[in-house]
């Protein structure tokens, strides 16, 4: 599960208003190299919760040079500032570990990098 | 990349390894595929560079196609484990990191409001097992995930075409039917008598009407 990923699920359990931002617990995470394509990180700013990427970079402590903001046009120039943030929403993934939704406490385990949302009837 | 050297790369893809007949599991088609994808992106654009998002992905065939055609990012969305396992084997083999798997179901599907992607493509399930009523779900819920001028390609019996083109004109969206088809639906259990049926599918592409201008 790549950062991108862990910020556009919620969770859908039943009495969950929001089920977002779910939280974290990792015990694995892999680093990988990925194409860099500025346009499309460029794009998908304006798409993003952008405090809770940084506070989840943050915990998992590949935060370093990431903007604690957006500028108001949710818009980016510099390249190197774009290389960071392409490097944490795609490049960081956590292979094994856990989400929890924030308003009901379930739990949802992460496993092979592949979160497992699934909920049952009653849920 | 040329739709026939897609379809080749296509014919690759393990196909499901435990399919189960209660959520409608087979394989698309590579050939089917590769037109899809083709199409998507030769004649509208709607893969290269774009996020896109697969709702019931089972092996992975719409997903791999989206990558090989450009695609910069690919969201997959799958119930089933061993789909989700037979997924994994498919994207090792070819080599693909762009794509994130999210084990889930479509019609509580798992994504905030406020992300939208640019295209969805999918092949749902017809509602032909005890689960009527749930290719529009699938339907719904890919609405409920597009940017305003996104656009959702998907697979209909064609029995439903003028139910689904009703329902989205009516929203102000516009339905185009860009192929009819015929879908070979393996029975896949001894207790049936024919082995395979035959059923009648639209290829459909659902937009904004705005799109349509180079938007």
């Amino acid at each position: 599960m790549k950062l991108l990923t862990h910020n556009m699920m919620r969770s859908h359990c039943k009495g969950a208003v929001n089920g977002f931002p779910l939280k974290l617990n990792f015990s694995q995470v892999n680093i990988k190299e990925i194409e860099f394509n500025p346009d499309f990180i460029n794009r998908m700013l304006s798409r993003l919760e952008w405090s809770v990427l940084v506070d989840t970079a943050t915990q998992l402590g590949v935060n370093e040079g990431l903007p604690e903001m957006l500028p108001e046009n949710q818009e980016i120039d510099d390249e190197e500032t774009l290389k960071k943030i392409h490097h944490v929403l795609l490049e960081v993934e956590v292979v094994e570990g856990e989400l929890e939704c924030p308003e009901t406490g379930k739990k949802f385990p992460i496993s092979k990098g592949i979160p497992d949302m699934r909920l049952n009837e009653d849920e | 990349m040329k739709r026939k050297q897609l379809e080749s790369y296509l014919q690759d893809v393990d196909h499901f390894s435990d399919p189960k007949i209660e959520l409608e599991q087979y394989p698309t088609d590579p050939h089917l595929a590769a037109s899809v994808v083709y199409t998507a992106q030769s004649g509208y654009g709607d893969i290269e560079d774009k996020c896109v998002l697969d709702l019931g992905a089972g092996c992975g065939m719409l997903t791999i196609g989206s990558v090989l055609s450009g695609a910069a990012c690919v969201v997959s969305v799958e119930l089933d484990s061993s789909a989700i396992q037979d997924m994994r084997g498919n994207l090792a083999e070819f080599e693909i990191d762009n794509v994130e798997v999210i084990q889930g179901d479509v019609t509580r599907l798992p994504i905030r409001q406020g992300f939208k992607f640019d295209t969805v493509i999918m092949n749902p399930p017809f509602g032909t097992k005890n689960n009527s009523g749930i290719d529009m779900a699938f339907l719904e819920a890919a609405f409920g995930a597009i940017v305003p001028h996104g656009v959702v390609y998907s697979f209909h019996k064609t029995s439903t075409r003028d139910f689904i083109v009703k329902k989205f004109e009516d929203r102000g969206l516009r339905v185009t039917v860009l192929a009819e088809m015929k879908f070979k639906i393996p029975q896949m259990y001894k207790m049936h008598r024919k082995r395979e049926v035959l059923v009648d599918v639209d290829f459909i592409r659902i937009t904004g009407k705005l799109s349509d201008c180079g938007g």
